[in-house]
């Protein structure tokens, strides 16, 4: 399988890459900084990719990023079979309110650049066949939640638009997998407290796999926060007013 | 930190909303694998140049036994390096590797042991980090051949407590380079290290087991086969006293000719982990005894020769996951000494007497003869007898521990800083002639004692709030 990842120098798309490597995907690699891009793809070839995966800097901020490093890509690749996008923004609640041209910048990338990407990656995918998009939006965007309701809406937006990109493409071959990570311990988590069910880049990225190999539009990862949210989802305005989560 | 990462940051988590500053959250426990924990702040982290801007005591996987990855004090940070396990570069022709500080053994073995590559030092645990292996310049079953991992090590790059950068090698800022292999992260921070893998025939090693009746036997035989066999190691059921004394199994091997070796590769062998807490009443000395009595007895025939994957003859406890939780929650400790060779037999006898009469020995204990002692300024092994314990933890372990350092101290030999959590500043002062030279380099290297743990804080009298 010929991939393009954004976002596979750390965290789980990191874990996605090294797993995609050891079974004999080809890789190319999109990021933000040359320097990690060179190392992650060093790691790569180390853990099995055939050669180095080819890299180019590309950052969901800029979109005048996007063209060039997809076409230094399809051009590296000769076909695109699958367009992963781990990449995004964090920030804890407070900090963003605190602070709105965070909160911008947080809405730039996780709405607007991301979106943005795949609709500038989606032709690539069709010219080919279809293939899959799998793209990382959050279990924040599946429910408004008091302490998170600025990331969980950058999410929000990211998981309907990718819902429809599914209903929209499946016909024409392209298959859109939107996966919803719980709490995985990350760089990205670090000093954060992991609440109960918190998972590993690792298996979570096991799963990713799977769905992106069977095409499935919604996978929770780790799989219980499917049933938290399940739950969640299901609970009356005037309980979540009530409650912190 | 978070809000500084844009695109080749991953999607996080959206749950948590605390603050990701660790000062204003209260500190959380954290342990080594004698699960004794002390408060304080612990940081993950992918890019360790950027988690080590402001100089603090790095960790790893947490398998140093007592307070050698612990912070200095409850509200100082300590980083984990483990998400920072890239390999950066890799030559399958001449077995240079270069990775960043928290890449496990782990993944080592599993990655270059298919291309008959292997750590030129392996310890009894593949749930290690390289930077840990070189903060405890780790020793293995071919010490008396190979020496330490740290003079393996080409080169490491290091955050130094000035806030430089530095690619440090036995020949560039050699001071450094010597009082950071076994000096337990007092240095600065490791970051990079590059080291020389071994190049093995196959990947199975022919091993040898002998069962031997007495202390006396058992240490004449471990000089004996070390003369002509690479690995060698013995395990002792320490709680036999008199005549008994010392009974237990010597191991030897060597990695297997291609010839001798299966043509496949070896299984890597799953993993089952320890679900609970033992409770406090399940490790007395009749199901210790039953245990030592098992593994001594069903050791028939006296001799046995079989080849077996690399697991099975340097990991046999990694089987067992959490293995550490059959202690309970008072958690142990392991005592590591070594016994010089000119202290001669009788002090080995001596250690092992006052040892079975304290009663406060568990399990297995385990003896290796070292070869003779390395560059690092602190590194443990030196030629000798290395005899490893685990103790449980009760009232009297304390003065158990200062019990068997006293005698350590009259023979001439020292302790491995890596398994200890109670000796005490003196006693290490008299065990370590080469103390003075270690401090002098920590007085060059970080003089505000930034890199403390609270190992220093015991062993050196740190001031607790030097590191932050």
């Amino acid at each position: 399988m010929n991939t393009i990842i954004l976002g596979a120098t750390r965290g789980m798309g990191r874990a996605l890459a090294r797993q995609m490597a050891a079974r004999g995907d080809t890789l190319f690699l999109l990021g933000r900084d040359e320097d990690q891009l060179a190392h992650s793809a060093a790691d790569l070839q180390a853990r099995g990719h055939e050669g180095l995966p080819g890299t180019c800097v590309c950052d969901l901020a800029d979109a005048t990023t996007f063209a060039p490093a997809l076409s230094a890509a399809n051009a590296a690749l000769g076909t695109v079979d699958c367009v992963v996008v781990t990449a995004g923004l964090f920030a804890p609640q407070d900090q963003l309110v605190a602070d709105l041209a965070l909160t911008w910048r947080l809405f730039d990338v996780n709405l607007t650049g991301t979106i943005v990407f795949c609709e500038a990656a989606r032709p690539l995918l069709l010219a080919d066949g279809g293939g899959t998009l799998c793209v990382f939006s959050s279990v924040a965007g599946d429910r408004g939640r008091k302490p998170v309701a600025l990331y969980g809406a950058s999410k929000a937006g990211l998981s309907y638009y990718l819902e429809a990109m599914d209903h929209t493409y499946r016909g024409a071959g392209m298959r859109t997998v939107c996966v919803k990570p719980g709490f995985v311990r990350t760089g990205m988590t670090a000093g954060l407290k992991p609440p109960p069910f918190a998972g590993d880049p690792d298996p979570v990225a096991r799963r990713v796999l799977s769905a992106i190999d069977r095409g499935t539009p919604i996978v929770y990862a780790p799989a219980m926060w499917r049933w938290v949210m399940l739950v969640i989802r299901g609970l009356p305005r005037f309980v979540m007013r009530r409650i912190g989560f | 930190m978070a809000t500084t990462d844009l695109a080749t940051t991953p999607t996080p988590s959206p749950a948590a909303s605390g603050s990701l500053s660790t000062t204003d959250t209260p500190p959380t426990q954290i342990a080594g694998w004698g699960r004794i924990a002390l408060p304080g702040h612990e940081v993950f982290g992918e890019d360790l140049e950027r988690l080590s801007a402001r100089p603090t005591l790095f960790r790893g996987l947490g398998r140093s036994y007592g307070d050698s990855s612990l912070p200095a004090s409850p509200s100082a940070t300590v980083v984990n390096t483990t998400l920072a396990d890239r390999v950066l570069s890799w030559n399958p022709e001449t077995g240079m590797l270069r990775a960043e500080a928290g890449l496990s053994l782990y993944t080592m073995n599993r990655l270059f042991l298919p291309a008959r590559w292997f750590t030129p030092v392996s310890p009894g645990t593949q749930f290690v980090t390289l930077g840990g292996m070189v903060a405890s310049d780790v020793h293995g079953k071919n010490h008396h051949v190979a020496g330490c991992f740290g003079q393996h090590v080409r080169a490491m790059r290091m955050r130094v407590a000035d806030g430089r950068v530095l690619e440090v090698t036995q020949r560039q800022y050699a001071d450094l380079f010597w009082a950071t292999v076994g000096g337990m992260g007092w240095t600065g921070a490791i970051l990079e290290v590059e080291v020389q893998l071994q190049r093995v025939p196959s990947p199975w090693i022919t091993q040898h087991t002998e069962q031997v009746g007495d202390l006396e036997t058992l240490v004449g035989r471990l000089k004996e086969v070390s003369r002509t066999w690479p690995m060698t190691m013995s395990w002792i059921d320490c709680l036999k006293r008199g005549k008994n004394m010392g009974r237990g199994i010597v191991f030897y091997g060597r990695w297997a000719d291609a010839k001798d070796a299966p043509a496949t590769f070896p299984a890597w062998r799953g993993e089952v982990a320890l679900p609970v807490d033992a409770p406090s009443w399940a490790l007395n000395p009749l199901t210790m005894g039953a245990f030592n009595f098992g593994v001594y007895r069903s050791h028939i025939p006296r001799h046995k020769h079989a080849i077996v994957g690399p697991e099975t003859f340097y990991y046999p406890l990694d089987y067992v996951r959490s293995w550490n939780r059959a202690y309970g929650l008072s958690g142990f400790t392991q005592y590591q000494c070594v016994i010089p060779d000119d202290a001669g037999l009788r002090a080995v006898v001596r250690f092992m007497e006052l040892l079975t009469a304290s009663g406060a020995a568990s399990f297995l204990c385990v003896m290796k003869d070292c070869g003779p002692e390395g560059e690092g300024l602190l590194s443990f092994p030196k030629a000798g007898t290395s005899i490893a314990v685990d103790i449980p933890v009760k009232a009297d372990t304390a003065a158990v521990v200062a019990r068997l350092n006293k005698l350590v101290i009259e023979v001439g030999g020292r302790i491995y800083l890596t398994k200890d959590s109670f000796t005490t500043a003196d006693d290490f002062r008299a065990m370590e002639p080469r103390l003075d030279a270690f401090l002098e380099a920590r007085q060059t290297w970080d003089p505000e004692r930034r890199f403390a743990s609270a190992q220093s804080v015991r062993l050196f009298g740190d001031d607790p709030t030097g590191a932050r």
